[in-house]
């Protein structure tokens, strides 16, 4: 390997990526852009996994550095979450499914499933793709899960167990279930259709009647085991839809199914007749290969939520009397534990603060975008976030007992109480059946009167069965998943199909404020004054831990320091920078300060600031006595002019309901062009709207609600179609329909598209299916329809149709990003 | 031609053998993951581990991982 010369040329030897100037070492062998890199690097060549990079060059183009986070991961040996995760086999051994942050490529399975080699007591691990997640078996008396999975953190995969083992195996053997039923449909029909081959040449060329026989009796047989074991899902479904008084596609498919199992068998019996069963098996076959095809996607969507749901913590730090602290699951936190709260994570539970000062941020729970400073015997609310320095709570609520817990009760409420939507092909299902019925009755009654009772029965069973919407039932199913594949590709996870038919026509969408259409973090968004005096500034909010100053720390960049520095919590701090005094702080502190009045050019600008609901922070330097402004708040993310544009062009009222003080909903507003918005909403009352706007809506428009946070949930939960935006809480991606998996409001314009082209494709598979049905009809009454044309048009028929559906959504871009963009969350 | 007598049913049995392997497989859960195996294919079998691991394996199933 040579060494570059300089920093520019040189490349990270783990990922790929160019190393910063500050961590090239020009002496040594090896470069690496972060310590994650170096790490995983070393323990790779230290165990003969050299490989990992010749396959990693081979498959992967992505360059990305290791993820490593140095966690020690000991809450996962408590007994607690021991008995609720880790399954122990007979013969000592143990098993864990864990869910993998970075896991991307082949070159990561290869890694992931070499771990035995890293990690001694490892039996083996297998690796999943899809789902990013890893089965390790493992011996507990020679390895801790801990020591388990800080192996995998070494290796540049962050891990966290997965959630919801039983409930995902039973997931699992449905799935397992749906698709034998596929594969013995499909091998059921097949046999038929080679039995029914020989018949149509016995309808030609002639065949003896023994051979006929036997041919029907294998025939009938087989037709009614598809009836009877794949078949049967879809006269459950038209039971249950007809006990519940619904339409439903089911309805006329199990009424073609029915007719022809009926008829079938009683003219196998009879010796002559026709006799559908071929028909019947193919139709089988192709409705439940589309179904299929359909739940493959969507389970796809909710097993990448899933993950998503996973990431959050589920641990807190517990501190016991004796003062030490230990990491446990966060079920096992009581009210009355005391629990200490690093800056940056969020509350396990509601409490009150005992010791510490900081600022928190409770944007995910009431809206609000200014972070407050709490301190001693002030309440922390659990899922907020504490942003800038440890603190210790006593806790008073968990679990459902907690304000987010009560919350959660509401968004139960509101999926309980949400009526369920008739779609579009089970609508035309209720009319379809109807129709089909009087033109039975009819064909039955003309064909009695001319040719006999027995005649006028099978040319209405003929219509009947030849009517049957197999085209219809394949055109939904087929859409629908392409669109939601090719919507993942777009950036959004669409947990339920009945959101691209609702969202195809515009309605009514409320959007929430903080951490949707702004970025939900506090940033300058303007400044005035001397450039000397705002880097001076900066240097000094260096060393505070407070969202503001950090906001003002990062947009100057500064390698100045400062020293002698003072913080008054909730007011300012003062430092001295190239010795002279700096004092920042808010507006009144300042002046209050330095008994002096705010310099008459500033005025006009402290008034615009406030107009445009920003936080007005004041900088002053002693010695030349010269003022600077900077504005902080919450900005609104770059595409969300743009978005809400396209959107309004489309159609849609648009409608802000935040959390937030109404003053900055309404600039928010304002430079959206929005003209209803409301402030200081809180989350029940978020919810009554939804359901006012859902009362007061007469057509079939959408109520459609955006938004990231718990305040948001049980509103997501209520409307028609609840959209949850990229890094939003937990309780918003339980509760919504949707979730955006890349930053912005952007997606929302493209899932508008994407609906209403889904929607037109599936209305030109319905026009052709019906035409098909109307022509295949006439012929029934007619008389002229036999089983060789039911079986030719048939399938015709429905091939067309699904080549047609893989159409829909076709306009939509992918977005480059979104493949890899889970790992990011 | 009466060979099609027998001919059909043991036709049909070997479509039920066929079914019968695939329910298996299924439950088994052989069709869970239709990606990864993919992947594990175009991983060459020649790395061989260093002395130090080597030694620490022995007692080990080694190839259970790969």
């Amino acid at each position: 390997m040579t060494v570059p010369k300089s920093s520019t040329e040189s490349i990270c030897d783990h990922c790929g990526l160019p190393v910063p100037d500050g961590l090239y070492e020009p002496d040594a062998e090896h470069q690496f852009c972060c310590n994650g890199c170096k790490t995983v690097y070393n323990i790779l060549h230290g165990s003969g996994l050299e490989s990992y990079y010749k396959i990693k060059s081979a498959v992967d183009s992505n360059a990305q550095p290791a993820a490593t986070t140095g966690s020690n991961y000991e809450e996962l040996d408590d007994p607690a979450f021991q008995s609720t995760w880790v399954t122990e086999s007979d013969e000592g051994t143990a098993e864990v499914e864990l869910l993998l942050e970075g896991m991307h490529c082949a070159a990561c399975v290869w890694l992931i499933e070499r771990l035995p080699r890293v990690a001694d007591g490892v039996i083996d691990a297998r690796a999943n793709i899809r789902r990013r997640t890893v089965c390790v078996r493992y011996n507990p008396n020679d390895i801790k899960l801990s020591s388990v999975a800080q192996s995998l953190d070494k290796l540049g995969y962050a891990s966290h167990p997965a959630r919801g083992k039983e409930a995902r195996e039973i997931r699992l053997k449905e799935d397992r279930r749906f698709l034998i039923r596929v594969a013995v449909a499909g091998a059921l029909a097949g046999n038929i259709m080679l039995l029914s081959i020989a018949l149509y040449g016995g309808e030609f060329d002639g065949i003896s009647e023994a051979w006929r026989t036997t041919f029907r009796w294998y025939s009938t047989a087989l037709g009614l085991a598809v009836l009877i074991w794949p078949g049967r899902i879809f006269f459950t479904g038209a039971l249950a839809a007809l006990r519940t008084r619904t339409a439903h596609l089911d309805i006329p498919i199990a009424l073609a199914l029915l007719s022809a199992g009926i008829w079938g068998t009683l003219n196998t019996f009879r010796g002559i007749g026709e006799i559908y069963f071929d028909s019947v098996g193919v139709l089988v076959f192709l409705l439940l290969v589309g179904r299929w095809i359909q739940h493959r996607q969507q389970r796809a969507a909710s097993d990448s939520v899933e993950l998503m749901l996973t990431l959050t913590p589920s641990s807190a730090t517990l501190i016991d009397d004796d003062g030490n602290t230990k990491r446990v699951p966060i079920e096992t936190i009581e009210a009355g534990m005391s629990v200490q709260v690093a800056a940056g994570e969020s509350f396990p539970a509601d409490g009150t603060i005992t010791a510490g000062t900081t600022t928190i941020d409770n944007s995910l729970l009431t809206g609000e975008s200014v972070p407050i400073t709490s301190g001693n015997g002030d309440p922390a609310l659990a899922g907020a976030t504490n942003l800038s320095s440890p603190v210790t709570v006593r806790v008073q609520a968990v679990g459902e007992h907690s304000r987010i817990g009560k919350l959660m009760d509401l968004v139960a409420q509101a999926s309980e109480h949400k009526t369920p939507i008739v779609r579009m092909a089970d609508r035309i299902a209720g009319y379809f059946v109807i129709v089909v019925i009087i033109l039975a009755i009819a064909t039955f009654i003309a064909w009695a009167m001319i040719e006999g009772i027995t005649i006028g029965i099978e040319h209405a069973t003929a219509l009947l069965i030849v009517t049957c919407p197999c085209a219809l039932g394949l055109a939904t199913p087929t859409a629908m998943s392409v669109a939601l594949g090719r919507s993942a590709r777009a950036g959004m996870l669409i947990k339920s199909a009945t959101v691209l038919e609702q969202m195809a026509k515009p309605g009514t969408m409320l959007l929430d404020k903080t951490g949707t259409l702004t970025a939900g973090q506090t940033t300058v968004v303007d400044s005035y004054g001397n450039q000397n005096l705002l880097t001076a500034a900066a240097a000094i909010e260096q060393s505070s831990n407070h969202p503001i100053a950090r906001a003002i720390a990062t947009a100057f960049d500064t390698d100045l320091a400062a020293t002698d520095i003072t913080q008054t919590t909730g007011q300012g701090i003062t430092g001295t920078v190239n010795n002279q005094h700096i004092l920042v702080g808010s507006v009144d502190f300042v002046l209050r300060s330095t008994n002096s009045e705010i310099p008459p050019e500033l005025q006009p600008k402290l008034v615009r600031l406030l107009d445009r609901a920003l936080t007005p922070i004041l900088v002053h330097n002693a010695e030349t006595n010269t003022f600077a402004l900077i504005g902080v708040g919450d900005q609104l993310r770059t595409d969300a002019a743009t978005s809400t544009q396209s959107l309004q062009r489309r159609g849609w009222n648009l409608e802000i309901c935040s959390g937030d003080h109404p003053r900055i909903v309404e600039s928010i507003a304002h430079q959206l062009n929005i003209k209803t918005h409301n402030g200081g909403v809180t989350p029940e009352a978020k919810a009554n709207r939804i359901a006012a706007l859902k009362e007061s809506n007469t057509g079939s428009s959408p109520i459609v609600m955006v938004g990231d946070g718990v305040n948001d949930a049980a509103a997501l939960a209520s409307a028609d179609v609840g959209i949850a935006v990229h890094g939003g809480a937990e309780a918003s991606l339980e509760a919504a329909d949707v979730y955006l998996i890349e930053p912005g409001v952007a997606p929302i314009v493209k899932l508008t598209d994407l609906s209403r082209s889904t929607m037109s494709t599936i209305r030109v598979c319905l026009i052709f299916s019906l035409t098909y049905n109307t022509i295949a009809a006439s012929l029934a009454m007619a008389g002229l329809i036999s089983a060789l044309i039911a079986a030719i048009i048939m399938p015709i028929s429905s091939l067309t149709v699904v080549a047609i559906c893989t159409r829909a959504g076709k306009n939509v871009a992918p977005t480059k990003s979104s493949t890899h963009s889970l790992e990011s969350v | 031609m009466s060979v099609v007598y027998i001919m059909i049913p043991v036709a049909l049995l070997l479509a039920a053998l066929g079914v019968a392997a695939f329910i298996i497989a299924a439950k088994k859960g052989q069709f869970d993951d239709l990606d990864t195996p993919a992947l594990r294919a175009v991983f060459d079998d020649d790395e061989t581990p260093p002395e130090s691991i080597k030694e620490k394996s022995v007692t080990n199933d080694d190839d259970a991982a790969v």
